[in-house]
C-alpha cells in the first residue's frame, strides 16, 4: 500500500466509525468496539478496492449526501417532530450559506471590489461562520413563524414556499449584499493548508511528511470528516431532543393540539420553538455547503435542489425518524447521482428518439425524483423506517410502538 | 362548535365592556373591512412611493392599467386554483404547470396550423386563438390524468392534506420536467420579432393593443365562468361540493363528476392565462411557477373557494406588482404579492370573500 492510499484511509476512518456506530445494533460498549474494528478494516480495504479517482468521487458523494442529511434532519425536526410543513427549506439553507460566507470571507479591496461586492467580510474562523449561519437562519425562522405558525397547515406550506422564493430573489438582485447575480467566490475552507505544499506552519514535521503525497484535490477527504462530525452532533442533539420532555410535548402538540393545550402546554410557543430549531439546523447545513463548494450564488438554492429533494429524502427515509432522515438522504442522493451516469450511458438511445433529448437529459432526473415522491406518497407515506414512538427510557417500547399511533405522521388528523 | 363560538362572540359584543381596549382594537383589526382598508392603503402607499421616486402621473396611471391586465392573467389562473382548493380542499402546487402547459401546447398546435396575417391592431393572428381553444381540452385531459393517477387514490384513502400537497408538488416537478424535455429550457415567442406598437390613449397613457385584448378576454372568460357557476346544474353542484362535500354527496351529487368538471374548468382557464402571459412576455418553462405565488396570494386574499374573490384579489395583486415596479426592482413582483398575502393572513385569513369561521 502506497503512502497516499494510507493517508486517505486514515481520513476515511472516522466517518466510517461514525457510520458503524449509527448502523450497528447492540449495546453501547460492544457497538463501539465493533464499529472501531469494522471502520479500520473497511478504511484499509477501500483504497485497495477502488481506484483513486473513484474513491475521491465516493468521498465527495458522501460529503454532499452528508450535507443533505443535515438538511433532512432539520426538516425532520420541523415536520417529523412538530408537524410543520416547511416548503421553504431552500430559504433557510441559502441564509445559512450566505451568512457564513459573509462572516468568513475577506472584504474585497482595490480592483477586485469593482467586480465583487458584499456587505461585509469579517474573516471569522470556520466554526464561527457555521454557528452564525445557523443563528441568522434561526432568527429569520423566528420572524417568519410569528405571523405564519398560528395558521392552518396549508397556509404554512404556501407561505414558506413564498419565503424561500423571496429570499432567493433578494440574493439574486441585491448586488451590495452578496454580489447579487454573480457568484460569491473565495469562501475559505477550514484547514486547507493541510493539503498545500508549504503545509500549515503549526503542523509537526511528521504529519507534514505523512500528508505530503496528498494534493489539494484530496481536500474532500478531510471535509468528509468535518461534515460527519457536524452531522453526528446534529443527530445526537435531535435524538436527545425527541426523547426529552420538550420533544414529547412537541409530539403531543403535533398529534393532539387541543388536548396538549388543555393540559396547560403553550402550543404556540412550542410550535415556534420547534420551527426555530429546524431553521437553525438548516442554516448550519447551508453554511457547511458554502464552505464545501467555495463559490455560491442564488441559483444553488432553487426549489428543486434545496427543498423538493430534501422532502423526498425525508419522506423516503421516514418522517419522524432521525436515522430514516439520514438513510433517505444517502439513498436519494445516490439515485440522483447514479441517474446522471445512466442518462449518459443511455444518450445514444435518447438520440434516436429525438436529437434534442440528450442535451436535455438532465431533466430526466427531475422526472425520476418526482416519480419517486409520487410513489412514496401513494404507497408508503410513512417511509422506510417508521417513527419509533419511544416516550421514555423508563417505559417499555411495546405499548407505544403498535396501534394507531404509528399513522400519526403519515395521516395527521386534520386540524380544525 | 363554530356556531357556539359565534353565539358567544355575539353575546360578548352585546356587552362589550368586559373586553379590554386592546382586545377591542385587535378584534376591529381582524375584520373584513379592516382588511379592505389595509389593502387600499397599501395601494395608495405604493402610488405615493412611486410618485416620490419621480414617476410621472401618466406613468403611474399606465402602470395601474397594466396592473389590471396582469391581474386579468393572474385571475385566469387563480379561478381554477381557488375552485380546486375549494372542491378538493388542498393547495394545488401543480396549477402553475397547467398554465405553462397551456402556453406551450398552444405554441405547438399553432405550428401545425397555417399562419395567418396579424389581426391589426393586435400582433397575433387567428391561429393563436384557435390553438388556445384546441389546447384547452388537451390540458384538461392532462389534469384529469394526473388526478386519476395521483389524487384520486389519495382521495379514496381519505389521506391528510399534507399528502395531497406533497403529491401536487411531485406533480408540479413532473410536469415541469416534461416541459423541459419536450420544449427545452430556452425562451420562446409566439411571434418572434413581430412589431407590437403601443397605442397612444388620452392622458398620455401608452398601452399595447394586445394588453387590451388580454384584459378583454380575461373579462369575457371570467364572465362565462361566472354564468357557468351561477346558472348551470354542474356549476351549482360544484359550489355545493366546495361548500360541504358530504352534504353534497348526501343530496345525490356525484362528487367524482363534479371534481372532474372542476379540473376541466380550472385547466381550461389556466390555458387561457398561460397563452395571454406568453403573449404579453415570453414562453419559458418556469413561467407557471413564477405565477404560482401571485395566484396563491390572489386566492387567499379573495377567500378560498370564491371565484369572485380570486378575481378581485388578482386585480389588486396585479396593480400592486406593476405599481411597485416604479420604486423597487421589478424582479420583486412575486415578493410584493407575497407581502400582501402575509398581510391578509395576519389580519383576516378567511380573505375578502371567504366564509367566516371554519
Amino acid at each position: 500500500m502506497q503512502q497516499i492510499d494510507l493517508a486517505r484511509a486514515v481520513f476515511l476512518f472516522l466517518p466510517l466509525f461514525l457510520l458503524g456506530l449509527l448502523a450497528l445494533p447492540g449495546r453501547a460498549v460492544l457497538r463501539t468496539v465493533a464499529a472501531l474494528a469494522l471502520a479500520a478494516v473497511v478504511a484499509w480495504l477501500l483504497p485497495q478496492v477502488f481506484e483513486r479517482g473513484a474513491l475521491t468521487y465516493l468521498a465527495s458523494f458522501s460529503t454532499m449526501a452528508g450535507i443533505y442529511a443535515i438538511l433532512s434532519l432539520g426538516l425532520n425536526s420541523q415536520w417529523g417532530l412538530a408537524g410543520h410543513v416547511n416548503f421553504g427549506v431552500a430559504g433557510f439553507y441559502a441564509v445559512g450559506a450566505f451568512t457564513s460566507a459573509l462572516f468568513t470571507t475577506t472584504m474585497p479591496e482595490g480592483a477586485l471590489a469593482a467586480y465583487s461586492q458584499q456587505a461585509f467580510g469579517l474573516q471569522w474562523p470556520f466554526l464561527g461562520g457555521v454557528i452564525m449561519g445557523g443563528i441568522i437562519a434561526a432568527i429569520v425562522g423566528f420572524l417568519i413563524s410569528i405571523p405564519v405558525l398560528r395558521l392552518r397547515t396549508d397556509f404554512l406550506a404556501i407561505a414558506t414556499l413564498g419565503i424561500a422564493e423571496v429570499i432567493r430573489f433578494i440574493f439574486q438582485n441585491e448586488r451590495w449584499l452578496a454580489n447579487g447575480p454573480q457568484p460569491m467566490r473565495g469562501i475559505p475552507r477550514p484547514f486547507d493548508c493541510l493539503f498545500k505544499d508549504p503545509a500549515c506552519s503549526w503542523l509537526p514535521q511528521g504529519a507534514v511528511d505523512f500528508l505530503a503525497p496528498l494534493s489539494p484535490r484530496d481536500y474532500v477527504f478531510f471535509y468528509l470528516i468535518v461534515v460527519s462530525l457536524i452531522l453526528a452532533v446534529v443527530f445526537i442533539a435531535l435524538e436527545r431532543i425527541s426523547r426529552s420532555p420538550w420533544g414529547r410535548m412537541l409530539r403531543a402538540v403535533r398529534d393532539e393540539e387541543a388536548s396538549a393545550a388543555m393540559n396547560g402546554k403553550n402550543v404556540t410557543w412550542r410550535r415556534i420553538e420547534s420551527f426555530v430549531v429546524g431553521s437553525f439546523i438548516m442554516g448550519v447545513g447551508g453554511a457547511v455547503y458554502a464552505h464545501y463548494v467555495v463559490s455560491i450564488d442564488y441559483s444553488h438554492f432553487n426549489p428543486l435542489f434545496a427543498t423538493f429533494i430534501v422532502w423526498v429524502m425525508l419522506m423516503l427515509g421516514g418522517s419522524g425518524s432521525n436515522k430514516g432522515a439520514i438513510l433517505g438522504a444517502f439513498v436519494v442522493w445516490g439515485v440522483w447521482s447514479g441517474a446522471a451516469f445512466m442518462i449518459d450511458a443511455a444518450s445514444p438511445a435518447l438520440q434516436l428518439i429525438s436529437p434534442d433529448l440528450p442535451s436535455r437529459g438532465a431533466y430526466l432526473r427531475w422526472m425520476l425524483v418526482a416519480i419517486m415522491l409520487g410513489l412514496i406518497v401513494l404507497y408508503r407515506p410513512q417511509g422506510v423506517i417508521k417513527e419509533r414512538k419511544k416516550v421514555s427510557d423508563f417505559m417499555s417500547d411495546k405499548g407505544d410502538a403498535s396501534g394507531e399511533g404509528d399513522d400519526a405522521t403519515a395521516e395527521q388528523p386534520a386540524r380544525q | 362548535m363554530s356556531m357556539h363560538d359565534a353565539a358567544a362572540d355575539a353575546a360578548r359584543h352585546a356587552r362589550s365592556d368586559d373586553r379590554t381596549s386592546g382586545e377591542r382594537i385587535m378584534a376591529a383589526l381582524r375584520s373584513r373591512t379592516a382588511l379592505a382598508i389595509a389593502l387600499a392603503l397599501t395601494l395608495v402607499a405604493f402610488w405615493l412611493l412611486g410618485y416620490g421616486q419621480g414617476a410621472s402621473l401618466s406613468n403611474l396611471l399606465s402602470l395601474t392599467i397594466w396592473g389590471v391586465m396582469l391581474g386579468g392573467i393572474i385571475a385566469l389562473g387563480a379561478i381554477g386554483l381557488t375552485l380546486v382548493y375549494g372542491v378538493l380542499k388542498f393547495p394545488n402546487f401543480a396549477h402553475g404547470e397547467l398554465v405553462s402547459f397551456g402556453a406551450y401546447g398552444t405554441f405547438t398546435i399553432m405550428a401545425l396550423l397555417p399562419a395567418s396575417a396579424a389581426l391589426r391592431p393586435f400582433s397575433f393572428g387567428w391561429e393563436l386563438l384557435v390553438g388556445m381553444v384546441l389546447a384547452m381540452p388537451l390540458v384538461a385531459l392532462a389534469a384529469l390524468i394526473v388526478d386519476r393517477i395521483l389524487f384520486r387514490p389519495l382521495r379514496l384513502r381519505d389521506a391528510s392534506l399534507v399528502l395531497f400537497a406533497m403529491a401536487s408538488l411531485a406533480a408540479s416537478f413532473f410536469l415541469r420536467s416534461v416541459i423541459y424535455l419536450a420544449w427545452g429550457a430556452d425562451f420562446m415567442f409566439y411571434y418572434p420579432g413581430r412589431a407590437n406598437p403601443a397605442l397612444e390613449l388620452p392622458l398620455n397613457i401608452r398601452i399595447q393593443a394586445d394588453q387590451l385584448f388580454v384584459f378583454l378576454l380575461a373579462a369575457v372568460l371570467v364572465g362565462v365562468t361566472w354564468i357557468l357557476l351561477a346558472r348551470t346544474r354542474m356549476g351549482k353542484a360544484m359550489r355545493a361540493t366546495a361548500n360541504n362535500p358530504d352534504l353534497a354527496q348526501v343530496r345525490g351529487i356525484n362528487t367524482e363528476r363534479v371534481i372532474a368538471a372542476t379540473w376541466a374548468l380550472g385547466a381550461s382557464l389556466a390555458v387561457a392565462g398561460g397563452v395571454m402571459y406568453g403573449l404579453a412576455s415570453q414562453l419559458r418553462p418556469e413561467m407557471g411557477w413564477f405565477l404560482l405565488l401571485p395566484m396563491f396570494a390572489a386566492v387567499i386574499m379573495g377567500g378560498i373557494g370564491s371565484p369572485l374573490g380570486a378575481i378581485v384579489g388578482a386585480i389588486i395583486i396585479g396593480i400592486a406588482q406593476q405599481v411597485s415596479s416604479s420604486f423597487i426592482n421589478p424582479a420583486y413582483g412575486p415578493g410584493v404579492a407575497f407581502v400582501l398575502m402575509i398581510i391578509v393572513l395576519i389580519l383576516q385569513p378567511q380573505g375578502l370573500f371567504g366564509q367566516s369561521g371554519d
